[in-house]
């Protein structure tokens, strides 16, 4: 199966081992996920304000580029776009629903592009997680050869993949998405309220201690309730949980370091994929000696 | 205090009057025809004001026929130096259109003014001390992330650069995309004063290119091998007889040198 | 007794505004509290959303002096929990903007440490450059 697939810039750079476990994943699937053409930017923030239309174009022209890949059949006849950062997700996807409900801003946002061919409105916007959920955890777990035996994994799914809810990719209060994966994965999930407390966000280069005053809050509440590391989805997210481990440890020395993982990660290693794939020289925290102790890595298990 | 008109001219002159003198001498100069000759006329306009220029002339011309004089704003006459950037509206036409003065001719009913430069501030860096990271580019340039993929630059673009590809291959950290897309860019500043998001891009894809061409790019086998042969003093002999001759010698020498066919 | 409240024009214009910008009717919100009990920013604000919402109700401009609309994350907890279905972030994002649309920058990047420039990921810069700046 081919489908188009919005990678967006920090998958690009600093969260490239959230890209390459991903694409990787996918091919053990048989999932082929062909990068839109000439992408831009999405903007990472759906603008909130009535009237402007102008942050509208960046998103909105990202869904334009999916039907020319179903012209230049790249894609077959598929008008899905897989994300896989939360924020892509949550920008492109609103931005969809806001010119589907409001035919005025689509013509005028179109008018505006024209140099592109118009938008027609007929893209789905959709996250690596919903695309594992059609295929089936039952499939997830035929394919897992390395096992997290007694693992305990914590999921967290921060803002943007749950809110707001009509373009939450689960309930926004009681998801199961992750936590479904995880089990899947033969690890055990370890639930805890803080996993859809937001961490603070684009605050990070605002006031920096804010946000590891939550992330503090979010990886305790995880790690006081079992969780050896955490699952999430969003580079963000992740550069507040795990980068921001550094100021965490500087102010409460007692803290112990947690490592966070993309779930994409998690399957490639459930998957005996080649350790190539992981990436974790981009991870703060270091997972390899909990993945070592827990006989996960290194047992020349690759494939 | 005495007044200044009084006492630099016995006739007090207007400014328009000034102009038209200028204009005069160096209206032969400039198209190089008597204006008798000309064919046809059209009418532009020169921030506001309306000229009567030949309409064979291109708008830097046209502008020296009006009789403006360009110190500054003004380089190479050939559409590579990017120093005459204008923009003019077409009549009954709003889209604002850029272009180099010396590469775009007069049309009648335009109204046209030159941007010669572009405020932009220009920092020192020192390319060794840096990694080869998308960061540094957000360093000196933090409002990269700002761009909105308006597509407003690459419109303003006389070069017909995908200016817009090149900002957002930066802001992937695509370092071989933003060289290889900005690579004919003539910094003319055009993209920058029409962007709503305040970037420069010139700016960012020089020190993007800097960065690519000091950790990524292939080293040329041809530069290296001729910087060792002028090491090895193979050129010493002529370059000797060249610095001997005379400004004629030179001038000839030049104009019968072997070239490649256009 | 019913008690009416009659606020002045100028009151009355910004209620307006921002109602106009946020896109939602802000005179719905009936001061249940529920956002300032979900939002995770609350402890570091000097008013709370419910507080911030009842000014803006009343065309309070004094509310643009309060740093709670800047600390906001766009988390859309509040948003999902209104039982009266109003989005306070868009509210927030409407009082940000009546500053940012000023040319007034709520942040200064090139003030951030180098070794911050160095750690901070692109979606960061770029989520944070569209939030606090205009």
């Amino acid at each position: 199966m081919k489908v188009s697939y919005y990678p967006g810039c920090t998958l690009k750079t600093k969260a490239r081992n959230f890209e390459t476990s991903a694409l990787a994943v996918a091919e053990k699937l048989g999932i082929e996920l062909i990068e839109l053409s000439r992408w831009n930017c999405c903007g990472t923030v759906f603008s909130l304000t009535d009237d402007d239309l102008i942050h509208h174009v960046a998103p909105i022209r990202n869904l334009i580029r999916v039907q020319e890949m179903n012209k230049n059949g790249l894609v077959e006849n598929d008008h899905r776009l897989v994300t896989l950062c939360s924020m892509c997700y949550n920008t492109l996807k609103r931005a969809n629903i806001r010119v589907k409900e409001k035919p005025d801003d689509l013509k005028k946002i179109n008018d505006f592009m024209y140099l592109e061919e118009d938008y027609k409105g007929n893209v789905e916007v959709i996250h690596f997680l919903e695309l594992i959920k059609d295929i089936g955890f039952e499939k997830i777990k035929e394919n897992v050869t390395n096992p997290f035996k007694g693992l305990k994994i914590a999921p967290y799914y921060g803002c943007m993949l749950l809110r707001p809810k009509e373009v939450g990719i689960d309930d926004p209060e009681e998801p199961v998405i992750q936590e479904e994966l995880i089990f899947a994965l033969g690890a055990e999930v370890i639930d805890n309220p803080y996993k859809k407390v937001c961490c603070g966000s684009y605050q990070t280069i605002r006031d920096k201690q804010v946000v590891s005053n939550l992330a503090y809050d979010i990886l305790t509440h995880a790690q006081n309730a079992g969780a050896e590391a955490i699952s999430l989805s969003c580079p963000l997210c992740a550069f507040n949980l795990d980068s921001r481990q550094k100021e965490i440890k500087e102010k409460h020395s007692d803290f112990t370091r947690i490592p966070v993982f993309y779930f994409t990660q998690l399957m490639a290693i459930g998957f005996g994929l080649n350790e190539d794939y992981y990436g974790f020289d981009l991870n703060y925290v270091n997972p390899e000696p909990l993945l070592k102790e827990k006989n996960l890595i290194g047992r020349n298990n690759a494939k | 205090m005495p007044n200044k008109e009084e006492t630099s001219s016995d006739k007090k002159l207007d400014s328009k009057e000034i102009m038209d003198r200028i204009a005069e001498a160096s209206r032969q100069v400039v198209s190089g025809v008597e204006d008798e000759e000309v064919e046809n006329w059209v009418t532009i306009y020169i921030m506001g004001r309306a000229y009567e220029v030949p309409a064979d002339l291109t708008i830097l011309t046209a502008m020296e026929y009006a009789g403006y004089k360009f110190v500054r704003g003004v380089g190479c006459r050939q559409g590579f130096c990017g120093a005459c950037s204008t923009v003019y509206r077409k009549k009954g036409e709003y889209k604002l259109q850029t272009g180099m003065a010396c590469q775009t001719r007069v049309e009648d009913e335009m109204y046209l003014v030159q941007i010669p430069f572009v405020p932009a501030e220009k920092p020192s860096y020192d390319l060794t001390e840096h990694e080869y990271d998308v960061n540094v580019l957000f360093e000196y340039y933090p409002e990269l992330a700002r761009c909105v993929s308006c597509n407003t630059c690459t419109k303003a673009c006389p070069q017909d650069l995908e200016v817009m590809d090149y900002v957002q291959a930066a802001i992937k950290g695509d370092f071989k995309g933003l060289a290889e897309e900005s690579f004919d860019c003539i910094q003319c500043g055009l993209c920058a004063i029409r962007c709503p998001s305040e970037i420069v891009q010139y700016n960012i894809a020089q020190l993007g290119r800097r960065l690519y061409g000091r950790y990524d790019s292939p080293e040329p086998e041809h530069l290296k091998k001729r910087l060792e042969e002028i090491e090895e003093g193979k050129f010493d002999k002529e370059m000797k007889e060249i610095t001997k001759l005379s400004r004629e010698e030179l001038e000839r020498m030049y104009a019968e040198r072997k070239r490649e066919e256009d | 007794m019913i008690k009416k409240l009659k606020l002045s024009d100028k009151n009355v214009d910004f209620l307006k505004k921002i109602e106009e910008l946020s896109g939602e009717v802000i005179t719905r919100c009936d001061q249940c509290g529920i956002c300032s009990a979900s939002c995770p920013m609350v402890s570091e604000m000097d008013i709370t959303p419910s507080q911030l919402m009842r000014m803006v109700q009343l065309g309070e401009s004094e509310v643009m002096e309060s740093k709670a609309m800047w600390l906001c994350a766009s988390c859309f907890t509040c948003t999902v929990r209104c039982p009266r279905g109003l989005d306070l972030s868009k509210v927030a994002e409407a009082l940000r903007q009546v500053e940012l649309r000023q040319a007034i920058d709520h942040i200064d990047v090139k003030k951030l440490s180098k070794d911050e420039m160095k750690r901070l990921p692109q979606i960061a810069l770029i989520s944070g450059m569209r939030k606090f700046t205009g």
